[in-house]
């Protein structure tokens, strides 16, 4: 167990204090995990707009004439894809195809990107991009200089209205409450929003001022708690959880993330041996047709009763007010529409297999 | 932080209000505060026996599932169903109608081995 001493605390620890933050560990950091409850913000965020701390993620920069084609060894997806000021998700692998980080890749000038990391993952990834770099390629850690935001909700356009213009999954450089910042049309909870990249400096200013910005428009600051549950009802997976160094691109489902036809990357032989041979088991979402406790990481999947795999992640979702999750089951079991049992407790519980994502939008 | 003085408290934050030989037993605002959202309560089953210090039901929120100890040992002869539609009592009302089960006291001994309010003020740190 690590003391509360050892954790980190980003730029915004007085703030979440402030606002009334429940902080706990996670990742090697001091989070807020909700401030007025995770059914609440995670309202706010579906209805109007929400505020998050994302400072604990990572990022680096590649930069120089040999950044697109040393990143393209080692990541899965194909930079060629992007032009300047486009993002894209990609996945960081071992030989194995196992997935050491999932990142989303920003091209900020022609051969300049901006990688945003897990926290839980910094140092890990970082040692092993520099050790694999086959080209000359600066490689900046910016972690610890750097803070970020995530504006999140279907109203954070009218609480960030100058970047308005800015199309999905566009980043540009922009002046934010007289701040010079990264701000992206990226997120993680399945809404219209904003990533806000700044300096750590820069971040306290920034919260409270989206904040007051935000408050005409029924703002809430929301914690990990509420960005979980966001995620999952999208079956964004979260690293760690759902996708680890034991799982693969293609086992995950996320087999259009990995370009096969851009050359050599680590990890592509086995990836490719995969994709013609199919994989033995696969990540699956899924929905509680009974009334029973939250499905949680670890608890049993059944299939004609018999245990064909188990839940990576799970909870009880606020927008459906039932329970979901994902977990890997044996390929073969996985068509959506099946059926299936949680085993929590000793007792089955019925739920059915749920094509990605779990919560289904509007046009 | 409510602690009602006509109670009994656990260390382990449960409630217990005595009525003759019965045992009302719910959590207190502390630990539905600590819990967070409640979204799922699993009561014991009615006619079953608990034992004192012991596990007997479950609160989950939103983020995790928390066991509940029996802080009186006895047959369970009620339930509050109302948990099974409405688990947010336990947060918006955890004294009264958010009570979760109701105990025949087999040992009344044990409620001297309960905290008072004074002194679950002090264990919360209140």
């Amino acid at each position: 167990m690590h003391g509360t001493n050892t954790l980190k605390r980003t730029p915004l620890y007085a703030a979440h204090l402030e606002w009334g933050a429940k902080m706990v560990p996670f990742g090697g950091w001091e989070m807020p995990v909700q401030y007025s409850g995770i059914l609440d913000e995670h309202a706010a965020v579906r209805e109007r707009v929400g505020l998050f701390d994302i400072s604990h993620m990572g990022e680096f920069l590649a930069a120089g004439p040999n950044a697109e084609a040393v990143l393209n060894e080692l990541l899965t997806n194909d930079l060629r894809n992007i032009a300047v000021g486009q993002a894209q998700y990609t996945l960081l692998c071992n030989e194995h195809g196992g997935i050491i980080d999932d990142l989303i890749a920003y091209r900020i000038e022609p051969s300049v990107f901006l990688l945003i990391v897990n926290a839980s993952n910094i140092e890990n990834d970082f040692t092993w991009m520099n050790a694999r770099a086959s080209q000359p390629v600066v490689l900046d850690n910016l972690s610890d200089k750097t803070a970020a935001l995530a504006l999140q909700g279907p109203s954070a356009i009218k609480v960030l209205p100058e970047a308005a213009k800015i199309p999905h999954f566009g980043v540009v450089r922009l002046v934010v409450l007289g701040r010079q910042c990264w701000v992206a049309r990226t997120g993680y909870t399945g809404e219209d929003g904003f990533e806000i990249v700044c300096d750590a400096s820069d971040a306290p200013s920034l919260w409270a001022g989206l904040l007051e910005r935000g408050k005409a428009f029924g703002i809430k600051p929301c914690g990990l708690g509420a960005r979980d549950t966001l995620r999952l009802e999208m079956c964004y997976p979260l690293h760690g959880n759902d996708i680890t160094e034991e799982t693969t691109p293609l086992e995950a489902g996320l087999g259009k993330f990995v370009s096969f036809d851009k050359g050599t990357f680590v990890g592509k032989d086995e990836l490719a041996r995969q994709k013609q041979e199919g994989v033995r088991r696969k990540l699956v979402a899924f929905k509680m047709t009974v009334k029973s406790p939250p499905p949680r990481p670890h608890y049993p999947i059944f299939s004609g009763g018999r245990n064909v795999g188990e839940i990576t992640s799970g909870t009880q979702s606020p927008t459906l007010a039932t329970g979901i999750g994902m977990g890997y089951i044996e390929t073969g079991e996985t068509k959506a529409g099946g059926p299936i049992e949680i085993e929590i407790r000793g007792k089955k519980f019925a739920a059915v297999i749920e094509k990605k994502p779990i919560l289904k939008r509007g046009p | 932080m409510n602690i009602p003085k006509n109670l009994k408290y656990a260390k382990t934050h449960e409630w217990v209000r005595v009525e003759g030989d019965i045992a009302v037993v719910g959590i207190t605002d502390h630990a539905q505060h600590e819990l967070t959202d409640v979204v799922y309560v699993e009561t014991p089953a009615v006619d079953s026996h608990i034992e004192a210090g012991k596990e007997c039901a479950v609160v989950e929120s939103v983020k995790a599932a928390s066991d509940i100890y029996a802080p009186v040992s006895g047959d369970v002869v009620a339930v509050n169903e109302e948990l099974s539609g409405a688990p947010e009592l336990l947060n918006q009302d955890p004294y009264e109608k958010g009570w979760m089960f109701k105990v025949k006291i087999s040992d009344p001994g044990e409620l001297n081995e309960l905290l008072s309010p004074d002194n679950y003020a002090h264990h919360v740190g209140a």
